[in-house]
């Protein structure tokens, strides 16, 4: 048991804490968040910088142009990036889940043609999963693809899908056995977002901003090279890319949520805080610390073993939950300035946002629900609900 | 950064695991035997030279197993007070200790002898009236001091920092043993009895609240685990590391003894089954030493960079000892 960095890490920290001093913008440093911080060109020229310095897909293995590091080293620098109040490279869909997904189902030419440009920023991704009647229950989707003439034809809706009008591709998860139900049937496709036949709504959220996105499918012509994995074996390849999608997000979340205390704290010192406030921030902090450290105990397990511990699933519920109270905390310290919203608000209304967008938090990317039973059936072991 | 244990460390869990199964109420000279007394006591002493980790695992287990003796109060609370001779003495199993570092002393009916902090350090007392109390948790009792004499001066009362961080951080290890036992009875019960025709954490109104146990538990042990660490090394964060562990886990015991009573329905609450000694010993814990409040009360000052002129509730205030009387 070691909990410091070992000296190789350590450099690696200092190096990079070094290079963000030096080269975040300071428009982009610590935005109070939501989509349209990456609506701008500066944001493509930001993840454009990480990737020249090495920064971008730190895990990826090398061939594919990748940084080949342990993911200690993804840690570190999540939180180095949250420690900077640096935003995040914009590609987070292509880093975290096509491009793990393409690389364990692609050919040869997928992962040569798809996996460069998302590490340069060249090309956005989004995932194309829930959709209005499939949202925890996936294998309920029904957006179709049938097979003709050497193209897959889509149609259908997908829905709540981050960076959809940004994007140049999609992970799409479709039905393409019209006669199958639940998980047999499905077909995991690339499609290519500026295709005839795609359109992209934004679904503008509580917060006022349009975050995510509704993607409608017309007849759009897939090439049938386009396809992940089988006709007919989607699910698997779907697994594959929320299994990414949860094992990377740890860390994320745990540097968010280090931010977000430090703020509060910060916030208490400038406006004081009563008994009861100082209480619960304690235990905020205290919680923060929590979720840290069975990070660490997860990703020690996984470096070992090759298998993240059991303890890792339940990070990012507890950080959606803490994140609520953490807001509701600030609002709270705020006082009657609570009720201001934007410039007119305390910090540029920083809190205002953070709280009503914390809201999602406990239903994006697994409900709580979903969450709670997945801890109760995969790590404790009770009999299967379903 | 590594927060895994080495096969050692898995070996000695191991070892408590199974030695506490068979042998539910063991001696002192029983826990020598076994190195236990001696494990952070350096080797010329006979001891076996390792640190606070070794003995965080040891805790944790003791804890799960309800055990009843001088352990905590010797090599959590009294062992950084003792000089070599004495040190000597626990690593062979001839002497075990308690601090009297308030008005209620725990361990009284199994320690061989008593320590006490008067003034600028900490002394023996020889020959005391020792008054054991009636206490919920009858796992670990709690008693009284009355008379004896001053003896031997043992330390400075500096190292009362180091109790308090010891302590603290042992009774957290502690209270997540009693976690985990508890919510193995729950999960267990959970996945055997059936009503409605079905085994009843298929039931998401019994899964749940098992969940929310589980994650309690899991973040208290990090916290613990990591203050075991600070313990262990001398990292600067201990202070803050210990009253975290030890306002969260006390917490989180309970809170899991609670959910796990309810999961087992009337059973839960019979005094056969086991479940309302791990209850008591959470209860217990959480009352001994400083509550979770004023541990937060403090990190609060900590956290929030306030001067203060009061003494940090992570070094125990010394007790007022009736002497003579």
């Amino acid at each position: 048991m070691e909990l410091r960095d070992t000296p190789e890490e350590a450099s690696f920290r200092g190096d990079l804490r070094t290079w963000l001093e030096e080269n975040v913008p300071a428009e982009l440093r610590g935005h109070r968040g939501g989509a349209a911080r990456f609506d701008g060109p500066e944001m493509r020229a930001w993840s454009r910088a990480l990737y020249d310095a090495g920064y971008a897909g730190l895990t990826w293995p090398e061939e594919y142009g990748g940084g080949g590091a342990p993911y200690t080293h993804q840690a570190i620098f999540l939180e180095e990036i949250a420690r900077a109040e640096a935003p995040p490279h914009i590609g987070v869909i292509g880093l975290g889940m096509a491009g793990p997904t393409i690389m364990a189902y692609g050919t040869e030419e997928h992962k040569a043609r798809y996996l460069a440009p998302i590490l340069s920023a060249e090309e956005i991704w989004c995932q194309g999963f829930s959709e209005p009647g499939a949202g925890s229950d996936l294998a309920g989707v029904r957006t179709s693809s049938r097979l003709e003439d050497g193209h897959f034809v889509v149609d259908g809706q997908k829905v709540w899908s981050s960076f959809a009008h940004l994007s140049d591709w999609c992970i799409l998860l479709t039905r393409s056995d019209p006669e199958s139900t639940r998980h047999a049937g499905l077909t995991y496709l690339i499609v290519n977002m500026h295709a005839p036949g795609v359109e992209v709504r934004p679904l503008t959220q509580i917060t006022g901003e349009a975050e995510f996105n509704e993607i409608f499918f017309t007849g759009v012509r897939v090439p049938a090279d386009n396809l992940l994995g089988e006709v007919g074996g989607g699910w698997q390849v779907a697994m594959t890319t929320l299994l990414h999608e949860r094992g990377t997000l740890g860390f994320a979340l745990q540097a968010a949520l280090e931010m977000q205390v430090r703020k509060l704290i910060a916030l208490a010192r400038d406006r004081g805080a009563d008994q009861l406030q100082r209480d619960r921030i304690a235990r905020e902090w205290i919680e923060m610390q929590a979720v840290r450290f069975t990070n660490y105990r997860s990703l020690s397990a996984l470096m070992k073993t090759g298998l993240p511990g059991p303890e890792g699933s339940i990070s990012k519920l507890v950080w959606s939950e803490a994140n609520q109270r953490v807001t509701k905390l600030a609002l709270e310290i705020l006082g009657p300035d609570a009720a201001l919203a934007d410039d007119n608000a305390p910090y540029g209304g920083y809190w205002q946002y953070q709280q009503l967008r914390s809201r999602g938090n406990t239903i994006e990317a697994g409900t709580s629900e979903v969450l709670r039973s997945i801890v109760a059936e995969r790590v404790l072991g009770l009999p299967k609900s379903r | 950064m590594d927060f895994t244990f080495t096969p050692e460390q898995d070996a000695l869990r191991e070892q408590a695991r199974e030695f506490l199964a068979a042998n539910p109420e063991p001696s002192w000279a029983q826990l020598s035997e076994l190195g236990w007394t001696g494990v952070s006591i350096a080797d010329e002493l006979g001891g076996a030279g390792l640190t606070f980790v070794e003995e965080a695992v040891l805790f944790e287990e003791l804890g799960g197993a309800l055990y009843h003796g001088p352990y905590f109060s010797t090599i959590a609370l009294t062992l950084p007070a003792l000089p070599s001779d004495l040190r000597a003495e626990v690593a062979a199993g001839t002497a075990s200790w308690t601090l009297a570092l308030g008005p209620l002393v725990p361990d009284l009916d199994t320690a061989d002898r008593v320590a006490v902090v008067g003034g600028d350090g900490i002394f023996e007392l020889e020959s005391p009236e020792r008054e054991v109390l009636t206490t919920n948790d009858q796992s670990r009792p709690l008693g009284v001091v009355r008379g004896g004499q001053s003896g031997r001066r043992l330390a400075d009362a500096s190292v009362l920092a180091e109790i308090g961080v010891r302590s603290l951080t042992a009774l957290a290890l502690e209270a997540c043993g009693v976690a985990r036992r508890a919510l193995e009875h729950a999960v267990e019960y959970a996945s055997t009895r059936e009503q409605f025709g079905k085994r009843i954490g298929v039931y998401q109104a019994v899964s749940h609240p098992l969940a929310n146990a589980y994650t309690r538990l899991e973040l208290s042990r990090s916290l613990a685990l990591w203050a075991a660490w600070c313990v262990a090394t001398g990292d600067p964060e201990t202070p803050l590391a210990a009253a975290a562990a030890k306002s969260s886990a006390a917490e989180s015991a309970v809170a899991v003894c609670e959910t796990s009573i309810q999961v087992l329905g009337g059973i839960g609450f019979t005094w056969e089954h086991e479940l309302h000694r791990l209850y008591k010993r959470a209860l217990g814990i959480e009352s001994f030493g400083a509550s979770g409040t004023r541990l937060r009360a403090e990190l609060a000052v900590a956290l929030l960079n306030e001067k203060t002129e009061e003494a940090p509730v992570t070094t125990p205030a010394p007790a007022p000892v009736e002497q003579g009387g």
